[in-house]
């Protein structure tokens, strides 16, 4: 697609753009100190050494870890990957082959665990409730004797409600159930303090919080011990975790990512919830519509709505202005609700016209302002085609009405 | 998603958005498609005492494509007899609009909204 001016960028839980300062301080390690830090014997090994030892600080700082608890891999799904089967190989044997997790995961939270299902695994997707968030009663009724594996991520990436983390925690450690965490949402917009929550094993990713693509860590508790069967073998790199030389520049992207994260995330937060407010303000004056998830339990970074009598793809259509995303896969040639939406119990018509917005950084009073002006007008515009909308207005009640489908 | 200059002109530019009375005797209403498939198409046509369409008006909720093949054959219906409205094929709005693989029920559906609107309309004629 090429048009003149590029849409205003909302899509800050997709990916971010990296922060320039992260991206300053990446560059030497690509071009001057460019030696492997695993290199021994002289100054270029010892200098990369040194930035992704100080950049295994910052992240572990951001987090309340230890920097021995930290280690690397390429993303949040790899970190994902190494956490599930990793402790599900390792645990099994002396624990069972039950994991528990939750309907509305990342698909590299899901998948995996499809996968150990395949391999003699048995799973619960637990479904949340209607607010997005799972009860602990729930939680606590899907445990089995064998039960080895939970994971529960920390922010949701459709709807950004936050879970309850440290009660899952304990209820884990009251049962000795080892528990994963995705974070890959939750840095830089919640605290985290592994020093006193209860997880054994986080997942994290640099760009979602303005650091480069392709590096995130995976935290592996030492107190008490937390062991995982390595994913990927070779040079014994991670103290046998992870194999593979350690890309400097991206570590180095991380760290400093991370420090500013730590540095900037409470003035930045306050800010970003003030355009969320915004946002959810005006568009609240659109006729049915409908905030997907929990709004108390959220990070202030996330706004997904759903524009009741609007079908999705046009409404992206109509919205190119704004990157944003939207509840249903139109790409496809059968229509897919997002299933996050629909573990909410949100219809299909619903989950279909439903949008994310993600605030972020580099967002501006401006870009919301506009945001909302444009989502008015094209949302009047595609009801005013909708015979939907019409029968709505019309007090038709469309469950009642017999469709023919096809 | 790559749409034809065809569908994109409908879609900003929709002909002939409306609706008619439908307890009028000369007007056939066709409403087909659901609203858990992401495509709802309702058409309407006004017929004169010589048997040819003389408005059609249409809304549809579904995506570019959909309103684009609605909005279509609301131009092709007028002026036309309501035997020549029946004869028109999805494969004619498919070509017409450059639908992709993927569209082409897009145009089924019009064809379908056309043939439903004239049920509709012999069967109250039938009545009278």
């Amino acid at each position: 697609m090429t048009t003149g001016r590029k849409p205003i960028y909302l899509d800050y839980s997709a990916t971010t753009p990296v922060d320039p300062r992260v991206a300053a301080k990446m560059i030497p390690f690509l071009t001057e100190d460019f030696g492997n830090p695993a290199s021994r014997s002289h100054a270029y090994g010892w200098v990369a050494e040194e930035a992704v030892e100080n950049a295994r600080n910052e992240v572990a700082k951001l987090v309340g870890a230890d920097p021995r608890e930290i280690v690397w891999t390429s993303g949040a799904t790899e970190s994902n990957n190494l956490a599930i089967k990793g402790a599900a190989h390792f645990y099994a044997p002396t624990k069972g082959k039950h994991i528990i997790t939750v309907a509305t995961e990342h698909k590299a939270v899901i998948d995996p665990v499809r996968e150990l299902e395949r391999e003699g695994f048995e799973a619960t997707f637990l479904e949340p409730d209607a607010n997005g968030l799972v009860s602990l009663e729930k939680f606590k009724a899907a445990i089995r004797p064998d039960t080895v594996l939970a994971s529960v991520m920390f922010v949701n990436n459709e709807i950004g409600v936050i879970q309850d983390i440290e009660g899952i925690g304990n209820i884990c450690r009251e049962n000795n159930i080892i528990f994963h965490v995705d974070a890959a949402q939750a840095t830089g917009k919640v605290k985290i303090d592994l020093e006193k929550l209860p997880v054994d094993l986080m997942s994290f990713s640099a760009h979602k919080t303005y650091g480069p693509k392709g590096i995130g860590a995976l935290f592996v508790r030492r107190k008490p011990r937390v062991r995982i069967e390595a994913q990927m073998h070779g040079g014994g790199h991670e103290r046998g975790m992870r194999s593979g030389t350690l890309p400097t520049h991206q570590i180095v992207g991380m760290g400093e990512a991370f420090r500013i994260a730590r540095e900037e995330m409470d003035t930045e937060n306050e800010r970003i919830r003030m355009l969320r407010d915004r946002l959810l303000k005006g568009l609240s004056e659109i006729e049915e519509t409908y905030v997907n998830g929990d709004l108390v339990h959220r990070v202030p970074h996330n706004l997904n709505m759903s524009f009741n009598y609007v079908e999705g793809e046009s409404l992206m259509m109509a919205v190119k202005d704004i990157a944003v995303s939207s509840g249903s896969a139109c790409t496809s040639a059968s229509l897919e609700p997002s299933y996050v939406l629909r573990a909410l119990g949100r219809s299909d018509e619903l989950a279909h016209s439903s949008i994310r917005f993600s605030i972020g950084r580099f967002t501006t009073e401006a870009d919301v302002d506009y945001t909302i002006k444009l989502m008015k007008e094209k949302i009047a515009k595609l009801r005013e085609l909708s015979p939907l909308w019409e029968m709505f207005k019309d007090g038709v009640d469309l469950s009642k009405v017999e469709w023919a489908a096809h | 998603m790559a749409y034809s200059d065809k569908v994109l002109d409908h879609y900003e530019h929709p002909r002939n958005v409306g609706s008619l009375d439908k307890n009028d005797p000369t007007v056939g209403t066709g409403m087909v498609g659901a609203p858990a498939c992401g495509d709802v198409m309702k058409l309407q046509i006004k017929v004169n005492d010589k048997g040819v369409i003389e408005d059609a008006k249409f809304k549809t909720y579904g995506c570019g494509s959909a309103i684009a093949s609605s909005s279509l054959v609301t131009e092709w219906l007028k002026g036309r007899t309501i035997d020549e409205a029946y004869a028109i094929k999805n494969s004619d709005i498919a070509e017409e609009l450059a639908l992709p693989p993927v569209k082409i029920h897009c145009s089924v559906l019009a064809e379908d909204a056309i043939k439903a609107a004239v049920a509709d309309l012999k069967a109250k004629q039938g009545n009278k």
